[in-house]
């Protein structure tokens, strides 16, 4: 049972307060949707919640049962999915699954590789470099990724964005494939979307 | 959970293969370095004529036409991550010590590469001592570890400053001092043909040198990286 | 209070037996007296960017953003008693060896010091996040400080020293100055030390009312 705990976190930009006092623990199955609208700091909340920016208070716990996960372990069980993750662009979509996954500590085969591909509806373009695709197809790369990683916890900025509306079927079917076995977070506008999560928390008030 | 998790040594090679593979496709940091080498050391070698320079004023310059080419590449490496966006994917799924290993041996490899080319087109442009190219290479090795131990650090520091511009060569000069020194003298007893007997000191310089700055490297990187 | 008034008389007594004993180095003659200056700010120098290295390593630690405030302000101050240093030497070096500047290993080390502090605020220009400055510049700060050790053993081996060795000891390490010489220099020196962390108390307070204002702002 993975656990994801915030406690008192804060963060503001000079002036400009985006968030504070925010308290929550998820476990393994829970799901939080985080709205509000544009610049209302969705975005620096996942940011933070991923390590990659330091709140101005506050701390974040990641831990299985009653032990805290060390970096690398946490780097190996986190999965992210936004359109602002870049991945390389002149290595091929394999490359890219397989360099990522190597780095962060994990191990696929082709095998693996082709069926992820192929559940994404990118069946047949492995090979390409990433640079020849479409924004909807880098954006269904990444739902791929997060499904070799068989992540514990899976944060979704924006999950639908660029998708058209096969993508964005797929990706809802695979949210719900993976929700059961991990904490999920969803940062969006969209209905749809944060109707997916259990528990909703509103910015920007 | 992924089946089996793997080591430092498989996440560090991953990383260096990658960067290699990216280099391989663009090619954008070795032109770089090799054509600023290429051209410093033609007007080198045009203004000063080819042949009578003495055994120091050639040490110095070698050493400045190979310190000045590595400052036109080495931050590539970084500056890269940070300017295509996929830092940020890198920084999420990596662990700070396999991404500096990976760099720094993307680096040394990219140093080599240089001095490998650049090396002998310096003794036939210069007319530098050729019977002691021999002696020469420890000293060119120690240096190439010592550069790319020294100055990867630094690129990773100066690929999250706003302005990158000449910043990477300000930050490392003051820092490669001691090593440029050391190398200057070392090569200059090579080249005046004192053979490596009497460059012992300077070589145990050169290693010691760079076994410190690499191991400070490492225990510093996270915080550059990381933030 | 009353130690700043006592920092005032003895500056005051300081500079002024500076000049009325004799000189106290005698083949140099009056000139040698800028010695009473040039060693205790070379000495706040060394002292203020290790200061400020040391805040650095807090910063890292603790994340605190004061410990960054306090590595910058120590690192300015040891800038500008680097720079006073760096003058005073160079007019003593004009007269005692003829030329101002001759690469003798203490200059160079000046000089490389300068170079990294100036590099160290040109980074600090360029990074504009508070948290992200303060982590770089801090790495910079101690990454290049290992780097003085080397140079430090290094530069004597190629250009031999200028620099006196026996100014202050000899090889016995005994005194090799007069009683009155050794009385102005030390209290110089004392004295030079208590205006730095003075100095660096002002500073640092002012740095501290800077912080709460941006709270009151925010």
């Amino acid at each position: 049972m993975f656990r994801l705990m915030a406690k008192d976190l804060a963060k503001r930009f000079g002036a400009r307060k985006l968030f504070s006092a925010l308290n929550f623990e998820l476990t393994t199955g829970d799901s939080l949707a985080v709205i509000g609208p544009n610049g209302s700091g969705k975005s620096t909340l996942i940011m933070t919640l991923l390590g990659l920016q330091r709140p101005t208070k506050g701390s974040i716990t990641f831990a299985e049962g009653d032990t805290e996960l060390d970096d690398a372990t946490r780097r190996r069980l986190v999965s992210f999915v936004s359109p602002y993750l870049n991945l390389y662009d002149q290595l091929t979509a394999e490359e890219n699954l397989k360099f990522f996954i190597t780095v962060s500590g994990g191990h696929v085969t082709g095998k693996q590789i082709n069926k992820v591909l192929q559940q994404v509806g990118l069946e047949g373009r492995g090979v390409d470099p990433v640079a020849e695709f479409s924004s909807g197809m880098k954006q269904r790369l990444k739902y791929a990724l997060a499904l070799l990683s068989n992540p514990a916890y899976l944060f979704l900025d924006e999950p639908t964005s660029n998708l058209d509306r096969e993508g964005k079927k797929i990706a809802v079917q695979l949210v719900e494939q993976l929700r059961a076995e991990s904490i999920l977070i969803i940062a969006t506008n969209e209905e749809e979307e944060y109707q997916l999560a259990t528990a909703q928390y509103r910015l920007g008030q | 959970m992924p089946p089996r998790s793997t080591g430092l040594d498989s996440k560090a090679l991953a990383v260096y293969a990658k960067d290699m593979r990216l280099e391989l496709r663009s090619r954008y940091a070795l032109n770089a370095i090799l054509m600023f080498a290429i051209t410093t050391l033609a007007v080198v070698s045009f203004s000063l004529g080819q042949s009578g320079l003495s055994p120091k004023l050639l040490s110095a310059l070698f050493w400045i036409v190979i310190f000045f080419s590595a400052m036109s590449g080495l931050a590539h490496v970084f500056v890269r991550e940070e300017e295509t966006g996929t830092a940020l994917a890198l920084r999420l799924m990596a662990d700070p010590d396999p991404v500096y290993i990976g760099k720094l041996a993307f680096n040394f490899s990219l140093l080599t590469t240089m001095a490998v080319v650049v090396t002998p087109l310096f003794f036939i442009f210069t007319d530098a001592p050729a019977e002691h190219i021999i002696s020469f290479l420890p000293v060119l090795a120690l240096g190439v570890i010592g550069l790319s131990g020294a100055t990867t650090l630094v690129a990773a520091i100066i690929s999250r400053a706003s302005v990158k511009g000449a910043l990477f060569a300000v930050l490392s000069f003051p820092i490669l001092m001691p090593l440029l020194i050391a190398l200057v003298a070392a090569t200059e007893k090579v080249f005046g043909g004192s053979g490596l007997g009497e460059a012992l000191a300077e070589l145990q310089f050169l290693f010691a040198y760079a076994v410190v700055m690499i191991t400070a490297s490492l225990l510093l990187f996270k915080f550059v990286w990381q933030d | 209070m009353w130690w700043k008034i006592l920092l005032f008389v003895g500056m005051t007594a300081m500079i002024i037996a500076s000049y009325v004993t004799p000189a106290p180095q005698q083949q140099i003659g009056e000139s040698s007296r800028i010695f009473y200056h040039h060693i205790p700010q070379a000495w706040i120098c060394v002292l203020a960017f290790a200061t400020s290295m040391v805040y650095s390593i807090r910063y890292l630690r603790s994340r605190r953003i004061e410990f960054d405030d306090r590595a910058v302000e120590t690192a300015r101050l040891g800038f500008v008693f680097c720079l006073l240093a760096t003058v005073t030497g160079s007019i003593f070096a004009r007269i005692a060896w003829g030329s101002f500047w001759n690469w003798d290993p203490r200059e160079t080390s000046v000089f490389v010091l300068l170079l990294i502090y100036g590099a160290y605020f040109a980074l600090r220009g360029a990074v504009q996040e508070p948290d992200r400055r303060a982590a770089l510049s801090g790495v910079y700060s101690i990454f290049a400080f290992v780097t003085v050790p080397f140079l430090i053993f290094v530069l004597p081996r190629i250009v031999p020293s200028l620099h006196p060795d026996d100014s202050i000891v000899d090889s016995s390490m005994e005194f090799t100055m007069g009683p009155s010489v050794r009385v102005i220099f030390f209290a110089s020196l004392a004295l030079y030390t208590v205006l730095y962390f003075w100095m660096l108390n002002l500073s640092g307070r002012i740095g501290r009312l800077v912080r709460v204002r941006e709270d009151l702002e925010s």
